[in-house]
């Protein structure tokens, strides 16, 4: 069974999986920023991408031979999503449910 | 659902590049972990990188990473990183992790 804390965050990992597959840019909170294919998505957040690469390779090339990682949710500023892959009207519903307690 | 629904076993007894949260890159052979994140890394060694000097090696062997330490985990491409000429690169180290 699920804690109470986890709870809340519940939408954001059910909101995620319904994004893997897709192209996304995680910025983490020292300002690096990776671009990469949506592989998996935890209970924490963390992220898994595929295909990776530095969003500015020249100034980073710490991860060069890098091409999958895993991000720990808790070092991660934002998630950029592709425009049409946000489904809004799921969006707003999950909001609605979560609100209301259900 | 579980909590350890990714995991990082696929990656055991491989070679990764951890990056943590005070900025340091750390190369070695995954041995463990768990769901916090904790790291067993094997043969490891710090990359460290500066813009005057090509990137610097340190080796450090069996070392534990605590989880809260962990930004991230990256799963290194031997073939990839040998033909890297690490003493050409200047870069500056990367920033530590502010929340």
């Amino acid at each position: 069974s699920i804690g109470f804390a986890y709870l809340v965050k519940m939408l954001f990992y059910s909101y995620f999986k319904t994004l893997v597959g897709l192209q996304v840019t995680v910025e983490l909170k020292n300002d690096l920023a990776i671009t990469g294919l949506l592989h998996s998505v935890d209970q924490y957040l963390n992220i898994k991408l595929e295909n990776t690469h530095v969003v500015d390779e020249v100034r980073y090339p710490h991860m060069k031979s890098v091409n999958n990682c895993f991000i720990r949710g808790s070092v991660v500023r934002y998630v950029q999503l592709p425009a049409d892959g946000v489904d809004i009207d799921i969006l707003h519903d999950a909001t609605r449910r979560e609100a209301r307690g259900t | 659902m579980s909590g350890k629904d990714i995991g990082l076993e696929p990656l055991v007894d491989t070679t990764i590049s951890v990056i943590t949260n005070d900025g340091r890159n750390i190369v070695g052979v995954l041995r463990g972990f768990d769901q916090t994140t904790n790291l067993i890394l094997d043969e490891c060694h710090e990359r460290v990188y500066s813009t005057k000097v090509g990137v610097e090696m340190l080796a450090l062997g069996l070392y534990v990473i605590r989880g809260d330490n962990v930004a991230v985990v990256g799963e290194l491409e031997d073939e990839s990183d040998s033909q890297i000429d690490f003493n050409a690169i200047r870069a500056p180290p990367l920033k530590p992790i502010t929340h």
